[in-house]
C-alpha cells in the first residue's frame, strides 16, 4: 500500500481516482469515465469507455450516441478497477443518479455529484454512505434555500392549474427535460390532459424502461397544430421559454419549476407568470444532514456557493475545501444551448 | 392575512394588467373592508411608524436560524431584500394563525409603547405563525417599507372597474388627505369625503414620434413648433378657487410643487392648463437631474425650494371659465392661453415658447441645438388640431433628437440585486482615460434574456475578483450605450454622468481597443 498517495485528485480533466486510474464525470475526453448521472454537465461526450448505473445507460446513448462504449452497473454492486473497490449508491437526484464510493488501502471516498435527500417518488431515494472523504455539491448552499414538502408544492402547482382552468387558460410548465419534467408530470397526475414536448417524451422512455410508471401523457410538437392543447396542461424544456414556438399556444400562462424560484426577485425577473421552487438538488438542511451522515473527516465542495458553504462547514468543525469544477451553474445554460440546436 | 398575501403574490407573479386587475378585484370581493382601507393607506404612503429596528430583526432571525452574521450577509446579497432574507432563513413555522391585515396593523402600531422584550416576543411569535410569503409581508409592514407591486394607475383602474366609478374620481378620493381613523372604505372610494368633480382632469393628448421626413409637413406655416421639454407633464386644474396638479400617470402631485400652486391661486378665473413642470432658475430651464432632487420627498425644505425652484411651461388651454374648449382649433386655444398668461406675467407659470422656422432646413437646425436648452427636441402640432383624447396619429408629432451613444467596456457585473438573482444582469461600464479605465455608467436594461445568459457565462469564467455580490470582470465585452443627456458628476470615477443610460447593443465586432476615451466623451457636454 502506498501511504501518501491520495485517493482523489482534482485535475483539469475532472475528478481523478489516482490508484484506480479513472475519472468521475470528466469534462475533457479521457480513457475511462465513471458517470454519476445523465445531465449534460456531468455526462459529456468523447470518453473511450463509460461506466454508469443501468438506468443511466439509455440516457447516455440518447444524449451522446448509440455507439458509445458503456457498461451498466446496479446500486450497491461492488466491482474492482485497478484494485480500487468501486460501488454506486443512490443519490436521489434523477433516475439512475449515483454517488460513487471508492475504497483503497483502508481509505473510503464518496463522490456524490448532484443529490437530494427529499424523496421525489421517482428516483431511488438518497442513501447515506459513511466515508473518510466526501465530495458534495452546494448548488443551493445558502440557508435561504429550504424546500417545501412534496405534497405542499404539488398542491400549489395544482391550485395554479385550477385557477388557469377557470379562466380557460393553458398551463405551461417549464422544467429541465430530464428529472424535473417527470416530477412535474407526476405532480399533475389527474389534473387533466397533459401534453409533453417530444424532447422530454424521448427521455420519459428511460423511466418506462426502468419500470418506473409515469402518468399518462401525449406527445407535443409545437411545429404542428397546437390548438388541441388549449386549456390543457403542457410541459416544455427551458430552451422553449420565451420562444416563438411557444407563443403559438393559444392563451397560456407559464410557470418555471426550479430551486431558484425560491427567491421573489428571481420569480419576478423571469418573464413567467408563476415560479415554483421545486428542485432536484439538496436544500440547505438537506446538505447539512447528508454531510453529517457520512461522518467524513474531509469534505470537498463543488457546484454553486462553494466558498461560502466550505467556510460554513469549517466554522462548524467539519474540515472542508472548495473545489473548482466545470459542473453546475452552467447546467441551465448548457441544456438551453443543447436543446436549441435540436 | 391570507387574502392580502394572495394579492401580493398575484401582483408579483404577473406583468399583465388584466391579471393584476383581476387579483385586486378578488381582494376587493374577499377581504374585510378594514383590510381594503389598509391597502389604500399603504398605497398612498400612510404607513405606521417603525417601532422595531432592522438591526434587531436581523439579530433575532440569526439567533433563531443559528447562522453567523457573515452567512446572513451572503444570503442577503443573493436575495436583495432584508425582510425576505429573514423570512427565508427562519425555520418553518410551527403553527398557522389567520388574522386579518388590519388586526396585524393594530398590533404593529401598538408596539409604540412596548419594551424591547415585548417587541421580541411579538415578532418571534408572528414569525412562528406565518408562512414564508406572510412573514415577508409582515417584515415589510413592521419595517414601514411595504410596497405593492402595482402602479397607482393600476389600483385606481381596478377600483373604478370594480365599483363602476370614474377613474379620476377614484384617484381624487383616495389620493387626498384622509386619516385611517376618520374614514370608512366604501364612503371613501365613493368620494363622500371630497368633491371629486372639482379636480377632474382631462385625458392628456399624446403625440407619436415623427415617422416621415419633416419636409412632408407642408406647408410648414400650418404647423406650430415648440420645444419638447423634459420634465413632468402635468395638468394644472383650478376650479372654485381650488388648485390641483395631475401628473400624466393621473397621480395628484399638487403638494410637490407649491410654487406653481401659489401662482395659480393668484389668478381670478377657473382654468385647466396642460404644461410641463420644469426646474427653472434665472429664466433658464435646468437639467432634469435637478428636478429629480425634489421628487417624492416627504418634506420640501426651504433650502430645496431655493436651490431648485420649479415652474410650469404652459403648452395648452383645455378649459376656461368652466367651459371645455378642447374642440376649438389649437391656434385659438393658444391665443387665449397667451393672453391669459401674459396678462398675469407670473413667475412660475410661463408660456412654452413657440419657435418659428421658415423652412425644414432651419427647423432641423433648431432641433439639433435643442439639447443646449435642456430640451429633448421639438413638438410639431397642427394649428387647426383639436385637443385629442389620448394618442392620435397625424395632428401632433414629437421630433426627438437622436440619442447620444458611446462605446464602453463592461468591468463590473452584479446579480445580487434581488430582482434577477440567477444571472448577472446589472452592469457597470467604463471608458478609457489615458491608460486607465474609468467607470461612466451603470445600465440594467437593453439586453435580451439570452444575451444576459451569455454575459453571465462570461462573468462566471472571467471574474477577476469578488467583492460582495459584485464581480470585477476582464475588460473584454464592448457595448454601445445610448443616453439622453450628459453632465458633470462625482458619482462615477470619470467625473461625468449619463442620463437614461441603456444598452443599445452588444458590439461583438469591437474590442476594448475600440472604446471611447474620456476626452471625446466630455466633448458631448454642452
Ligand atoms: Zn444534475
Ligand atoms: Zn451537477
Amino acid at each position: 500500500m502506498i501511504q501518501d498517495e491520495p485517493l482523489l485528485r482534482f485535475c483539469s480533466e475532472g475528478i481523478y481516482c489516482v490508484p484506480g486510474r479513472f475519472y468521475i464525470d470528466p469534462w475533457r475526453p479521457v480513457a475511462k469515465a465513471l458517470i454519476m448521472h445523465g445531465h449534460a454537465d456531468h455526462a459529456r461526450e468523447g470518453m473511450q469507455h463509460y461506466l454508469c448505473h443501468h438506468f443511466t445507460v439509455p440516457i447516455l446513448k440518447a444524449r451522446i450516441g448509440a455507439d458509445i462504449q458503456v457498461q451498466g452497473i446496479a446500486y450497491n454492486e461492488p466491482t474492482y478497477l485497478n484494485g480500487v473497490k468501486v460501488s454506486f449508491h443512490p443519490a436521489g437526484h434523477i433516475i439512475g443518479s449515483a454517488q460513487i464510493r471508492l475504497e483503497y488501502g483502508g481509505k473510503v471516498a464518496v463522490v456524490s455529484g448532484d443529490y437530494k435527500v427529499q424523496d421525489d417518488g421517482l428516483s431511488t431515494p438518497f442513501e447515506p454512505v459513511r466515508c473518510h472523504e466526501f465530495v458534495t455539491e452546494s448548488t443551493f448552499g445558502l440557508p435561504i434555500y429550504k424546500w417545501l414538502p412534496v405534497e405542499s408544492y404539488q398542491q400549489q402547482m395544482r391550485q395554479w392549474i385550477t385557477e388557469n382552468q377557470a379562466r380557460g387558460k393553458t398551463s405551461v410548465f417549464i422544467g429541465y427535460s430530464l428529472g424535473k419534467a417527470q416530477r412535474i408530470l407526476k405532480a399533475l397526475e389527474g389534473m387533466g390532459d397533459i401534453y409533453v414536448h417530444y424532447s422530454i417524451a424521448r427521455l420519459n422512455e428511460a423511466y418506462v424502461s426502468a419500470g418506473i410508471p409515469l402518468p399518462e401523457y401525449r406527445n407535443l410538437d409545437l411545429r404542428e397544430d397546437v390548438k388541441k392543447v388549449a386549456g390543457k396542461i403542457v410541459i416544455v424544456p427551458p430552451a422553449l421559454a420565451d420562444s416563438n414556438a411557444l407563443k403559438r399556444i393559444p392563451d397560456f400562462a407559464t410557470a418555471i419549476c426550479s430551486g431558484w424560484m425560491q427567491v421573489r426577485g428571481a420569480r419576478r425577473w423571469r418573464s413567467a407568470d408563476a415560479g415554483f421552487a421545486v428542485s432536484d438538488h439538496a436544500d440547505w438542511p438537506g446538505l447539512l444532514q447528508a454531510i453529517k451522515a457520512t461522518e467524513a473527516d474531509k469534505v470537498y465542495v463543488t457546484h454553486g456557493h462553494t466558498q461560502t458553504f466550505a467556510k460554513y462547514l469549517n466554522e462548524t468543525g467539519i474540515y472542508a475545501e472548495a473545489i473548482k469544477t466545470e459542473f453546475g451553474a452552467e447546467e441551465e445554460i448548457e441544456e438551453t444551448v443543447k436543446a436549441e440546436k435540436e | 392575512m391570507k387574502a392580502f398575501a394572495k394579492l401580493v403574490n398575484d401582483l408579483d407573479s404577473s406583468n399583465k394588467t388584466s391579471l393584476k386587475t383581476e387579483a385586486i378585484q378578488r381582494f376587493l370581493r374577499d377581504a374585510d373592508d378594514k383590510d381594503k382601507l389598509w391597502l389604500l393607506a399603504l398605497f398612498t404612503g400612510k404607513r405606521p411608524k417603525r417601532h422595531v429596528g432592522s438591526g434587531l430583526m436581523k439579530q433575532w432571525a440569526m439567533e433563531i436560524a443559528g447562522i453567523p452574521e457573515w452567512l446572513f450577509i451572503e444570503s442577503y446579497s443573493s436575495v436583495g431584500d432584508l425582510g425576505e432574507t429573514i423570512a427565508l432563513i427562519l425555520p418553518p413555522p410551527q403553527q398557522q394563525t389567520e388574522k386579518p391585515l388590519y388586526a396585524w396593523m393594530q398590533d404593529i402600531i401598538a408596539l409604540a409603547d412596548a419594551t424591547e422584550a415585548e417587541k421580541r416576543y411579538f415578532v418571534l411569535h408572528a414569525w412562528n405563525n406565518l408562512n414564508t410569503t406572510e412573514r415577508f409581508i409582515f417584515n415589510k409592514l413592521l419595517g414601514g417599507s411595504f410596497r405593492v407591486g402595482l402602479s397607482s394607475k393600476g389600483l385606481i383602474n381596478a377600483l373604478a372597474k370594480h365599483y363602476a366609478l370614474d377613474e379620476t374620481a377614484v384617484a381624487h378620493s383616495i389620493m387626498g388627505e384622509w386619516r385611517l381613523d376618520d374614514v370608512e372604505f366604501e364612503p371613501l372610494i365613493h368620494g363622500h369625503y371630497s368633491n371629486t368633480f372639482l379636480s377632474k382632469p382631462y385625458p392628456f393628448c399624446l403625440a407619436y414620434a415623427l415617422e416621415t421626413p419633416v419636409e412632408r409637413l407642408a406647408p410648414l406655416s400650418e404647423w406650430q413648433a415648440e420645444y419638447k421639454w423634459d420634465g413632468i407633464r402635468g395638468q394644472l386644474v383650478k376650479r372654485a378657487g381650488e388648485v390641483f396638479i395631475w401628473s400624466r400617470g393621473e397621480e395628484l402631485v399638487t403638494s410637490q410643487f407649491p410654487e406653481v400652486v401659489a401662482t395659480a391661486q393668484q389668478w381670478d378665473e377657473d382654468f385647466v392648463i396642460d404644461g410641463e413642470i420644469l426646474p427653472i432658475k434665472e429664466g433658464a430651464v435646468l437639467n432634469f437631474s435637478e428636478l429629480q432632487k425634489r421628487l417624492n420627498r416627504k418634506l420640501l425644505t426651504r433650502k430645496i425650494l431655493t436651490d431648485t425652484p420649479v415652474g410650469m411651461y404652459a403648452y395648452d388651454l383645455l378649459e376656461w371659465k368652466g367651459e371645455d374648449i378642447r374642440l376649438r382649433p389649437l391656434q385659438e386655444r393658444r391665443a387665449l392661453l397667451e393672453m391669459i398668461v401674459e396678462s398675469y406675467s407670473p413667475a412660475s407659470i410661463q408660456l412654452s415658447p413657440v419657435v418659428s422656422a421658415a423652412d425644414p432646413e432651419s427647423l432641423l437646425q433648431l432641433r439639433e441645438t435643442a439639447r443646449e436648452r435642456n430640451s429633448e427636441g421639438l413638438m410639431l402640432k397642427h394649428r387647426r388640431s383639436i385637443y385629442h383624447t389620448g394618442r392620435k396619429k397625424g395632428d401632433w408629432w414629437k421630433w426627438k433628437i437622436d440619442p447620444l451613444t458611446i462605446d464602453a467596456v463592461l468591468i463590473y457585473a452584479q446579480k445580487g440585486s434581488g430582482r434577477r438573482s440567477a444571472y448577472y444582469s446589472d452592469y457597470t461600464f467604463a471608458v478609457r482615460d489615458g491608460d486607465m479605465l474609468v467607470t461612466i455608467a451603470k445600465a440594467y436594461s437593453g439586453l435580451t434574456d439570452k444575451e444576459i445568459q451569455e454575459v453571465s457565462r462570461f462573468v462566471n469564467k472571467n471574474a477577476i475578483e469578488k467583492f460582495g455580490p459584485v464581480r470585477t470582470v476582464k475588460p473584454e465585452l464592448v457595448f454601445e450605450i445610448a443616453f439622453e443627456g450628459i453632465g458633470y458628476s462625482s458619482r462615477h470615477k470619470s467625473g461625468v454622468a449619463l442620463r437614461f443610460p441603456r444598452i443599445a447593443r452588444w458590439r461583438k465586432d469591437k474590442t476594448v481597443q475600440d472604446i471611447d476615451d474620456l476626452e471625446t466623451v466630455k466633448k458631448l457636454i454642452t
